[in-house]
């Protein structure tokens, strides 16, 4: 059989906004995938430490107080140090396409802006995990 | 079954009739046509009565918006405390009757803007604000006499309030013409917001603490304003809307009154503040739901004599979720039906939301046009004219039965799991409301829900073309740069000696007002005040569930 693609959901700083980020857990589970939900109010540290604990594929930030400039690069560059190159960085939220571009530019996969389809967020996943695979 | 009624349900079961989904934005079920055998137990004088009598279902006032309109109050609030005291005077300049003042997240989460946690956050979602100094700023030029404030805070929001009085004795304002509102409601928090620092005891006893205060020395000043709006954006129904911020109300009530507070003295200052979202009728009926059930349980369960304690006074939002980030000029007819609905529904003040906020915060622009808006349904469409309209319809009076019906059953339900507070602590707000907002979710992605613009009649290389407000880094620089000044300036024994007492009172059980107010006038800091506290009460941590 095979090996479920871990994922983990995780919201950092100050942002208590958590209905996209619960929704999103339940999809991927339903999807079939294996979830850990980190909780609120995590710092960048924090997520990489579960994601490392975790031994997960996939770490999906849900950022939507307009602070996703400071967190996504802060998680990236932690996932760096500790050579985290086979890990997808993906994520969602309020942000506009120029910070998406810029974000993406530095290195962090799709990411998913009001009014995505969740179909589509899992279908993503699962093809990243698909062609990582193949290398 | 009369023979009409019998003949037309054969006639419209035969009917050919459109593949979709008749349901409200709840998910339930909705009648095809009101009927009079809906109302067979229909009592005009016990269900409805008139505007301004018990249950006070058609509306709190005899003449409703002939005597007043409902206020348009604007929610902004964003970078410096310059930059949002400019957009204040720009929206009282065009015609809004009273301030709604939004804060940055450090600020709602009781930090400082040079908190570790801070960072990236200062002065984005609201104003940023850690002292006295700020708040200063804030108001400058604003005459506090003329206008009534609102603030949207509520773990801090003795904090805030004990600025807004300093600020008010600055002015020269005597206590007792301040009017306003604070948000205060931390039971929501807990369950949707998730904005909370103290675990649920401590904090009810500080909103306890603030209730007696301001009974005594704020007259006017509106203590909690019990919202539902964050636990519908949460992903809640309508009824779990209702129910749940009944429920939390009737929690605030309870402790007052276990404090030895007479009902009569603090409940015609509680208020309350719903959602507005797409589905027309089942909101309107919400609306006319919650003031019949507050008002019945004010006077029969909890003895309110003053029947100014059984009114159910509330503010409105449109729906903020409901926006769309694809199409976003499609946005300003939806917040037009859903302020239409406010109004319908009886709403003493309107929040009608800006189009382009499911991308950023509202420019300038946008904020006009959602004002514009408001102004044309309260000037032109006539809908201020005439009181509860929809009232006698078989179908509304029918829908409201029944949203009645439905918040009475979660009533009992959070009794059993032995109140509000237990039911937080056993999670049973938060599953009940993400397993809603899953729901909704999987109906727009299996279709059974259309969103316009989103999953039909999508505009298909769409390139969106409206102005943005950015925010700079500056602003957290120079937040940042203001406290290290503040902190360098300000007699710092001063500060230390009020930080004690605080804590003193903390401890002994002493009502926090007055210290926390000599803390502001002193120039502590918000997270001097709230760390302070935490020393005493601690923090709480929810379970991650999902």
């Amino acid at each position: 059989m095979d090996k479920k693609i871990r994922v983990l959901v995780a919201k950092a700083g100050l942002d208590g906004h958590d209905r996209g980020a619960k929704v999103v857990a339940a999809t991927f589970r339903d999807a079939g995938f294996e979830v850990i939900y980190t909780g609120l109010r995590q710092t960048a540290e924090m997520i990489v430490k579960a994601a490392i604990q975790e031994d997960v594929d996939v770490i999906a930030l849900s950022v939507l107080s307009g602070a996703h400039m400071t967190i996504f690069p802060k998680v990236l560059k932690l996932m760096k140090e500790q050579g985290m190159d086979d890990v997808l960085l993906t994520g969602g939220g309020i942000m506009g396409e120029q910070d998406m571009h810029k974000l993406q530019k530095m290195g962090v996969g799709r990411l998913f802006g009001p009014g995505s389809s969740l179909t589509e967020a899992v279908a993503y996943i699962k093809d990243w995990y698909t062609s990582r695979r193949k290398k | 079954m009369s023979d009409g009624k019998q003949k037309w349900q054969e006639a419209q079961l035969k009917a050919p009739t459109r593949n979709a989904k008749f349901i409200t934005a709840s998910g339930e079920a909705v009648e095809i046509l009101g009927t009079p055998d809906m109302l067979k137990d229909f009592d005009y004088d016990r269900d409805l009565s008139y505007p301004g009598q018990f249950p006070y279902t058609r509306g709190i006032h005899p003449n409703m918006y002939r005597g007043r309109l409902w206020t348009m109050r604007q929610f902004a609030g964003f970078g410096t405390p310059q930059d949002t005291n400019q957009r204040f005077k720009y929206l009282l300049k065009n015609g809004q009757t009273g301030l709604s003042v939004a804060f940055d997240l450090p600020t709602l989460m009781g930090r400082d803007a040079d908190d570790p946690l801070s960072e990236g956050e200062v002065g984005v979602c609201g104003v940023s604000i850690s002292s006295l100094k700020d708040m200063e700023v804030l108001f400058d030029g604003i005459p506090i006499e003329r206008v009534s404030t609102s603030m949207t805070i509520n773990s801090p929001a003795m904090i805030l309030l004990a600025f807004y009085v300093a600020i008010a004795e600055k002015q020269g304002v005597s206590l007792d013409k301040v009017r306003g509102t604070i948000q205060n409601d931390i039971l929501k928090e807990y369950i949707a917001q998730k904005e909370y620092i103290y675990p649920p005891a401590p904090s009810m006893r500080i909103i306890v603490d603030m209730i007696e205060y301001c009974t005594e020395h704020l007259p006017q000043w509106n203590t909690i304003s019990i919202s539902g709006y964050h636990i519908r954006e949460a992903g809640s129904t309508a009824a779990q809307e209702l129910a749940f911020t009944l429920a939390d109300g009737f929690a605030y009530i309870e402790a007052a009154m276990e404090r030895g507070l007479d009902i009569d003295s603090f409940a015609p200052r509680l208020s309350f503040f719903f959602n507005s979202h797409n589905d027309f009728f089942e909101e309107i009926a919400k609306f006319r739901a919650a003031r019949r059930i507050y008002a019945k349980r004010m006077r029969d369960k909890y003895g309110a004599k003053n029947e100014r304690s059984w009114l159910l006074r509330f503010h409105t939002q449109t729906a903020g979720c409901t926006l769309t980030a694809q199409q976003p000029e499609n946005n300003i007819v939806r917040v037009a039906y859903q302020a239409l609905a406010g109004v319908l529904g009886g709403t003493q003040s309107l929040h009608t939301n800006s189009m382009d906020e499911t991308l950023a915060l509202p420019s300038e622009k946008a904020v006009k046009i959602a004002l514009r808006t408001q102004q044309i349904l309260a000037y032109e469409t006539g809908v201020a004219h005439t009181i509860d309209p929809l009232a006698g319809s078989y179908f509304i009076e029918d829908l409201t039965n029944k949203m009645e019906r439905k918040a009475e059953e979660y009533f009992r339900k959070i009794e059993d799991l032995g109140g509000v507070i237990p039911a937080i602590e056993k999670g049973f707000f938060q599953r009940e409301i993400a397993r809603a907002a899953y729901q909704y979710q999987n109906e727009i992605e299996r279709k059974d829900r259309y969103i316009v613009g989103v999953n039909a009649f999508q505009d298909e290389n769409e390139k969106i073309e409206i102005p943005l407000l950015q925010i700079s880094e500056q602003v957290e620089k120079q937040q940042v740069s203001k406290l290290k000044k503040l902190r360098q300036e300000r007699d710092n024994e001063q500060v230390n000696h009020c930080l004690d007492a605080l804590k003193k009172a903390a401890e002994n059980d002493l009502n926090l007002m007055p210290k926390l107010i000599a803390c502001a006038k002193a120039y502590a800091t918000i997270g001097e005040m709230i760390n302070t506290l935490k020393e005493v009460f601690g923090e709480y941590v929810e379970p991650a569930e999902f």
